[in-house]
Parts: structure tokens; sequence; C-alpha cells
């Protein structure tokens, strides 16, 4: 990817829901191919960011400007689908563009529910629904998808999975990753970049530099801090073979 | 006999898809509500000496733009609706009363009149569902989208807000044809059974649509055929035997399981 010129670009975001004041002064980017994470405590902001980002949420000041043309791969945090409203999985993962049966098909093979074609919505697992929903966004191929707490209500182990499947996600389509997270120490040590929410930027930089910055460790404690260098190990480890660019990604945004 | 079989079947289509989306959306106390308000409208035409389908119209549309805007501003929107239709209801009626020299048939608006319907009725019924039809198959997929998950519909560049403003002009345009057919109090009857009876035997949402439509039909003849046997008010006809099919459809859902 030769154009490394902003995604999605947010300066001075203020957003209002009501009277009060949900973020503000918040500037935001995110480049082609980048993992950037956000963290936060409940009720700082993290989902109304994202949503503002989408343009779901009219920002109060500030501005977002997208990519002209840019195709956003969002996974919500919950949906809820009508009991009224019967609904295939293979009919949902063709909302709002036509796929082909053969794309249908690769998606659910990929997403590791090949037998869910025909299952009807309401009657998913949380697990499965999330996949479904990663499934569904994949085949928009976006240029940058965007989760919300993507892994609520799966349990460690399938959450370690899935966040194994959004690295292998951006390996394949390189396309840049946008989190929201509470699970801390799983979700960071993912990340290019980790940005720390509380009504506005507390903190942001490497996983590294979040992890010691005293804003962060006032709002999170230290308690993580342990588990992180744990996994970071580990997962630095597997980086040296597969995809030893990410540590350029590092230097890059490096705050 | 014919005219009165064509308007319904005509209505029926119509009412089909937006009734899949106003069960979708549970939407069905604002159907009622614009529905109610048709009354005022129908008050209004022949005050002004408009025609009734253009009054009727015109209210629904106001009516729906209202509840679009007050939405969301701390009251609960059945709170919201149970206020706005019954008081549109009220002023229509009370409207009505002044209405000296004209002599209204209410009966026939608050219960449709189908048996009266005139050509013009028909080419009115049929032109307006032609337009719903055509609006709501040519935005199917973002009208789909934006009901499942507006912040979805939104990412993928679709505005909800503009496609529920679509579905609010739709369901005006339907009620304003339906009023001669079923009257004010049962146009949500027509709307929501149909789709309801049609859920239980569809496994997607093209599939309710389309049954939702033929089962809207066979309520508008079976109504038709029974008003004239047993000569019954059509419009309570159609809507008893809509609701026959609802309860067989529920046996038939249970027998499969």
């Amino acid at each position: 990817m030769t154009d490394t010129s902003p995604l999605i670009e947010a300066e001075g975001l203020e957003v209002k829901r009501g009277a009060h004041v949900a973020l503000r002064n918040v500037d935001f980017s995110i480049r082609p191919g980048e993992i950037v994470t956000i963290v936060g405590p409940n009720g700082s902001g993290k989902s109304t960011l994202l949503r503002a980002l989408i343009g779901a949420i009219q920002p109060s000041a500030g501005t977002i400007r997208r990519k002209p043309g840019l195709r956003i791969g969002y996974v919500p945090q919950s949906l809820h689908v009508e009991p009224g409203l019967p609904l295939t999985v293979a009919r949902f993962l063709k909302l709002p563009t036509r796929h082909s049966k053969k794309a249908i098909k690769d998606a659910l093979e990929y997403a590791g529910l090949p037998d869910l074609h025909d299952r009807q919505m309401s009657v998913l697992s949380g697990g499965q629904f999330q996949r479904v929903l990663l499934a569904r966004a994949l085949l928009e191929k976006p240029d940058i998808l965007m989760l919300d707490e993507p892994t609520q209500g799966l349990d460690q182990r399938g959450s370690a999975e899935f966040y194994r499947q959004i690295e292998a996600v951006r390996r394949e389509l390189n396309c840049a990753v946008l989190m929201v997270s509470h699970e801390l120490h799983v979700v960071m040590s993912a990340s290019d970049r980790v940005i720390c929410l509380n009504g506005h930027v507390c903190c942001s930089g490497t996983p590294e530099i979040v992890a010691t910055a005293p804003e962060y460790r006032a709002l999170f404690g230290t308690g993580t801090k342990g588990a992180l260098a744990l996994y970071r190990h580990t997962h630095d480890h597997a980086h040296d073979h597969d995809h030893p660019q990410l540590d350029h990604h590092h230097e890059d945004h490096a705050i | 006999m014919i005219r009165a079989a064509l308007a319904g079947i005509g209505t029926a289509i119509a009412a089909a898809p937006l009734g899949c989306f106003v069960v979708w959306r549970r939407m069905a106390y604002f159907g009622d509500a614009t529905a109610h308000a048709a009354i005022l409208g129908v008050a209004l035409a022949l005050a002004l000496q408009i025609p009734v389908f253009g009054g009727v119209l015109a209210t629904a549309l106001a009516m729906g733009l209202i509840v679009h805007s007050l939405s969301g501003r701390g009251f609960a929107t059945d709170t919201l609706l149970g206020v706005l239709a019954h008081s549109a209801l009220a002023f229509g009626l009370v409207a009505v009363s002044f209405l000296s020299g004209v002599r209204v048939d209410l009966m026939g608006y608050l219960f449709g009149d189908i048996l009266a319907v005139s050509v013009p009725d028909l080419a009115i019924i049929w032109g307006g569902a032609a337009a719903i039809l055509l609006l709501v198959l040519r935005r199917w997929s973002s009208l789909l989208t934006s009901t499942i998950s507006p912040d979805l519909a939104t990412s993928s560049g679709i505005d909800p807000r503009r496609e529920q403003m679509i579905l609010t002009l739709a369901l005006a345009l339907t009620i304003a044809i339906a009023i001669k057919v079923v009257g004010v109090l049962l146009i949500s009857a027509l709307l929501v059974i149909p789709a309801a009876t049609a859920r239980s035997l569809s496994r997607g949402p093209e599939t309710m649509a389309l049954l939702a439509g033929v089962l809207g039909s066979l309520s508008a003849l079976g109504g038709l055929a029974l008003s004239y046997r047993a000569d019954t008010p059509t419009g309570p006809s159609i809507v008893c035997v809509a609701a026959v099919f609802f309860l067989l459809s529920l046996m038939v859902s249970a027998a499969r399981r």
C-alpha cells in the first residue's frame, strides 16, 4: 500500500449525549494497515467515539474526515434481531451488498461456521453471532475493520481465538483495525497503538508506553502489567517469524 | 364486485411489505396513529373541498413527520403515539361535526366502503400501490439493513434516518389508499395481521413479504365473499378472515414442531 494518508481523521471532536459531554477535544487518526485499540473504563466514551467515526452520531464540535470511498467493516457491540424478522445467516451476510453464493460459503468457512448457512440468526450462540458479524464485515472487503467490544460474552478461550482471527484477517486483507476493548492485556499486546480514553484522550502510543503511563495506571492500576508482559513475550516471539514488518509500524506511530 | 375485489387485492399487495416493516420495527402503534390522523384528514378535505385522498395523505404524512421528529425527546414512543393518535382522532371527529350541510358518512370512513369503490378510486389504489411497491423494492436492501441495525447501515453508507422517512412516506400513502377499503380503524389490522401470519411460515424476509401479500389478497377476497353471502360489513369481514388465517398459521407452525 503506497497511499498512507489517514483513513479516518478526527480533530477536536466533541460529542454530547443530551446535556452530558461524552467526548471532548479528541484528536484521532488511523492509517492503512494499522491496528489501533481504544481502552478505557465503562462510560468513558469508547463506543461513542467509534459510532461518531462511522457517522452514526453527529459531533457537536470538531471535524471528522473519512477518506472518500472508504469501506468500513463495522462489528457492533451487540445486535438484536427482532424475533418477528425471519433471517438466515446467509441472508444476513448479504446486507446490504449482494454477494455470490461462493463468496458467502467461503466467508462462512473462513469464520469457522460452515454449517450455519441456513440457520436463523435468532438461534445463534453469542460466539457464533460475533463470528457471523465479523464475516459480514469482511465480505464488504473493508479498508478498515471497526470492532466494538467484539469478545463480549465470549469465554477467555473464545476471545483469544477471536483476536487471533483478527490478526490473521489483518495480515491477509491488509486492512486497518480499530478496536474498542476492556480486555487490556490481550488486546493491547496485539496493537500497534493504544489510545486510553476517559471522556478525552488520557494517553496514547505503543502498548508499552501506554501501559507504563501514569494516566493509564491511574485508571486501571498496575494489576495487569504482569499479564501484559507475559503475553507480550510469547507474542513477540511469533512476530519475529511470521511478520517482522509489524515492528516497523511500532516505530512509525510511537508518539 | 370485481372492482371491490381489485381494490382489496391492490391494497393488500401495497400493505404487505410495509406491514412486514411495521412488524420488524415494532411500529404497529405508529400505523394506528397515522391511520387515526386520517379521520382528521377526511374532515379537512371535506371542509376545504379537496379530494379526500389528498386530505388523508397530507394528514397521515404530517402525523408521520411529527412522530418522527418528536421521538427520542423524553417520552416513550408508545406514550407519544397514544397522545397523538387519539388526539388526532378526537379532533377529526369534532371537526366532522362542524361540517354542516355536508352529509358525511362517517361509518364509511371508519370501517371502509369497499363495495362503493369507483373506477377513479381503483386508479388511485393501484397507482398508489405501484408507487409504494416501486419505492420499497428499489430500496429494499437499504431499508432492511437500517431495520436490523441503524449503525450497521451507517457504516455501509446508508442513512437510516432517510430510510425511516421513506417508510413513513410509504406508510402514509398506504393509509390513504386503504381508507376506502377497510377504513381508518382497521388499516393497522390489514398491515399487521398478514405479516404476522406470514412470519411463522417463512424463513427469510423476502418470503415473508411475498407471503403477506398473498395472504392479504386472500383475506380481501374471502372477506368480500363472506360479506356478500352473510351480509356482513365488508371491512371487518376482511379483517376477520385475516385473523382466521393467523390462527391457522399458528396451528401449522405448532404442528411442525
